[in-house]
C-alpha cells in the first residue's frame, strides 16, 4: 500500500491544488502513468505514479490546496489487499508521513530555530508555518504566533511574514491576472523566491568565453538542407548535447546542493530555460540527455516548448533538472549570466550568435560566434575546473558531427 | 490558392503562435520575430505549420526572405501562385 502524495516541484513550492483525475478508484496504474493534474504557481502540472498498482482510494477532494507531501490517493500494490474501511483502522489519524507542516525541505545552509510559541497551534500541536516563512520570522524578530496565516490551513507563508513587516495584508495571488494557464502573480513570486533564495545562499562565480559556430552553423544548414520543416533542427539542440557531452567529464557542476552537500546527478537532465509569453519562465527537464541523439533532443525540446506555451507540463520534469541551460536565441544581446535555480549547482547562459572578426590562421575573418557563460557554486567548484568545463563545450560545438 | 487565403493561413498560424499580438498593431516591415516575439522555436513551429498547410517547402535558405510580415507573406504567395 503506498500514498500517492503532492509532490514537490521545486524549492519554491509549498502547495499545489488538486484540479483533475485522470484515473478512478479501481483503475490499474502503471510507474509512470499519469494519475492527476494540479494547479501551481507554475502552472497545470500533469502528476506521476511511482509504482505498479491499483488506484484504491482518493484522500483529497478535486479543488483543494494542500501542502507538499500531503497524500492524495492510496495506491495498492499488486500483491495488497483492499484498504479496509476506514474505521476499523485502529492507528491515530497523524500517520508516519513526512512532516507537512514543514512543507518544503530546506538546505541545512540556513540552519534556522524556531522560537518557542505559545498561542494559537494547530491541532497537530505545531505553528504551522512554512520554511521561508519560518526563516523571515527568525530574521526579523518576529514573533510568528502574532500572524494569521493565509495558506493551505492557515499555515503561515511567506507572504504572510513579509506582509506583517510592512503592515499591508498578503494579497491572495488568485487576484493576480492569468495567462494561459499561468498565475502570472504566483509565477512571478514563485521566480522571486528561488532567485532570492538562490542569491541569498549560493556563493556564484562566473565565467565567459566566446565560441567559433562556423562548424556548429554549418553542421546544422547541411543537416537541415532538402528536409521538410517538422524534421529541422535548431542550433540549440547541439548547445544542450555540447553540455551534456562536456558534463561527462565535469560532474561537478551537475547535480544537486542540499543539506551542506552535494550530491552529484545520476543521469545529466538539463533544464531548458523557456520564457513564457506575458513574462516568466520555467526550466523543466531534458531527460538523460547524454544518451539521447540530436533528433530526440530536439523532438524533446520541441514538445516541451509546445507544452510550456500551453500552460501544461509534468511533475518529474519540473522537480529535476540537474543543471540549465539558458539560451537567449537568435535575438537579443550577446551575453547572458545566469542565476543558479536551487538546488542545482550550475546554469550555463548562451548568447546571441554574433557576427565579428576572429583570427583564423593568422588572417582577420568574419566569423559567427557565441558568448557562453557559466554562473556555477562556489561551494562545489572552482573557476579552474569552470573554466575547463566551459572551453569543453566549446571544443563539443567545433566537431558537432560527433554530437 | 487565392491571395486572402494564404493572408487568413499566415495570419491564423501567427495568431496560434503569438495569441495576444494583433496583426493592425504591428509593423509589417518590421522583423517578424521582434513584432511578434517569437523565437527560433516558434518561428520553426510557423514555417512548419505554413507549410503543411500551403503545400510548400519553405526551406531554411529561404527564412531571409520571411523577416517581416509582409515579406513573409509575398514569400508565401509567390510560392503558392
Amino acid at each position: 500500500m503506498a500514498e500517492f502524495v503532492m509532490p514537490s516541484l521545486g524549492a519554491d513550492m509549498e502547495a499545489g491544488t488538486l484540479v483533475e483525475w485522470l484515473k478512478k478508484p479501481g483503475d490499474a496504474v502503471k510507474r509512470g502513468d499519469i494519475i492527476a493534474v494540479v494547479e501551481t504557481q507554475k502552472g497545470a502540472i500533469e502528476i506521476e505514479v511511482f509504482e505498479d498498482g491499483v488506484l484504491d482510494a482518493y484522500l483529497v477532494e478535486l479543488g483543494a490546496k494542500v501542502p507538499v507531501g500531503t497524500a492524495l490517493a492510496v495506491i495498492r500494490g499488486d500483491g495488497d489487499v483492499p484498504a479496509a474501511p476506514k474505521a476499523a483502522t485502529p492507528e491515530p489519524v497523524a500517520p508516519a508521513k513526512p512532516d507537512v507542516e514543514t512543507v518544503v525541505p530546506e538546505a541545512a545552509s540556513a540552519p534556522v530555530t524556531l522560537p518557542p510559541v505559545g498561542a494559537p497551534v494547530a491541532p497537530s500541536g505545531r505553528l504551522r508555518i512554512t520554511p521561508a516563512a519560518r526563516r523571515l520570522v527568525a530574521e526579523k524578530g518576529i514573533d510568528p504566533a502574532t500572524l494569521t496565516g493565509t495558506g493551505p490551513d492557515g499555515a503561515i507563508c511567506l507572504a504572510d511574514v513579509e506582509g506583517a513587516k510592512s503592515g499591508v495584508p498578503a494579497k491572495p495571488a488568485s487576484e493576480q491576472p492569468r495567462t494561459g494557464g499561468f498565475d502570472m502573480g504566483a509565477m512571478r513570486d514563485a521566480i522571486a523566491a528561488a532567485m532570492a533564495r538562490s542569491k541569498r545562499e549560493i556563493p556564484h562565480y562566473y565565467l565567459s568565453h566566446r565560441s567559433d559556430l562556423t562548424a556548429a552553423e554549418a553542421f546544422v544548414a547541411g543537416r537541415n538542407a532538402g528536409k521538410p520543416p517538422e524534421d529541422r533542427i535548431l542550433i540549440a539542440a547541439l548547445f544542450v548535447k555540447a553540455v551534456a557531452k562536456a558534463l561527462k567529464k565535469y560532474k561537478e557542476f551537475n547535480g544537486h546542493y542540499e543539506n551542506g552537500a552535494f550530491r552529484p546527478g545520476e543521469s545529466v537532465h538539463i533544464g531548458m530555460a523557456i520564457n513564457i509569453r506575458g513574462g516568466g519562465l520555467v526550466a523543466p527537464a531534458i531527460h538523460d540527455a547524454q544518451d539521447l541523439d540530436l533528433d530526440t533532443v530536439m523532438d524533446k525540446t520541441r514538445d516541451l516548448v509546445a507544452r510550456v506555451r500551453a500552460g501544461r507540463f509534468r511533475a518529474k520534469e519540473l522537480s529535476d533538472p540537474t543543471i540549465t541551460v539558458s539560451s537567449l536565441g537568435e535575438r537579443g544581446v550577446e551575453a547572458l549570466f545566469g542565476v543558479i535555480y536551487p538546488p542545482q549547482v550550475a546554469i550555463v547562459g548562451i548568447g546571441a550568435p554574433v557576427v565579428r572578426p576572429w583570427v583564423v590562421e593568422g588572417q582577420v575573418v568574419p566569423r559567427s560566434t557565441v558568448t557562453l557563460t557559466l554562473a556555477a557554486d562556489h561551494r562545489v567548484s572552482d573557476g579552474h575546473r569552470g573554466g575547463l568545463f566551459l572551453s569543453s563545450i566549446d571544443k563539443h560545438l567545433q566537431e558537432p558531427e560527433k554530437l | 490558392m487565392s491571395e486572402d487565403r494564404t493572408e487568413a493561413a499566415l495570419r491564423q498560424e501567427l495568431h496560434r503562435i503569438a495569441p495576444d499580438m494583433e496583426i493592425e498593431d504591428i509593423d509589417r516591415e518590421g522583423d517578424l520575430r521582434e513584432e511578434f516575439d517569437i523565437d527560433s522555436m516558434d518561428f520553426l513551429n510557423l514555417v512548419s505549420a505554413l507549410s503543411k498547410s500551403l503545400g510548400i517547402t519553405m526551406p531554411e535558405e529561404d527564412y531571409d526572405q520571411m523577416g517581416s510580415y509582409d515579406a513573409m507573406l509575398a514569400y508565401l504567395k509567390a510560392h503558392t501562385s
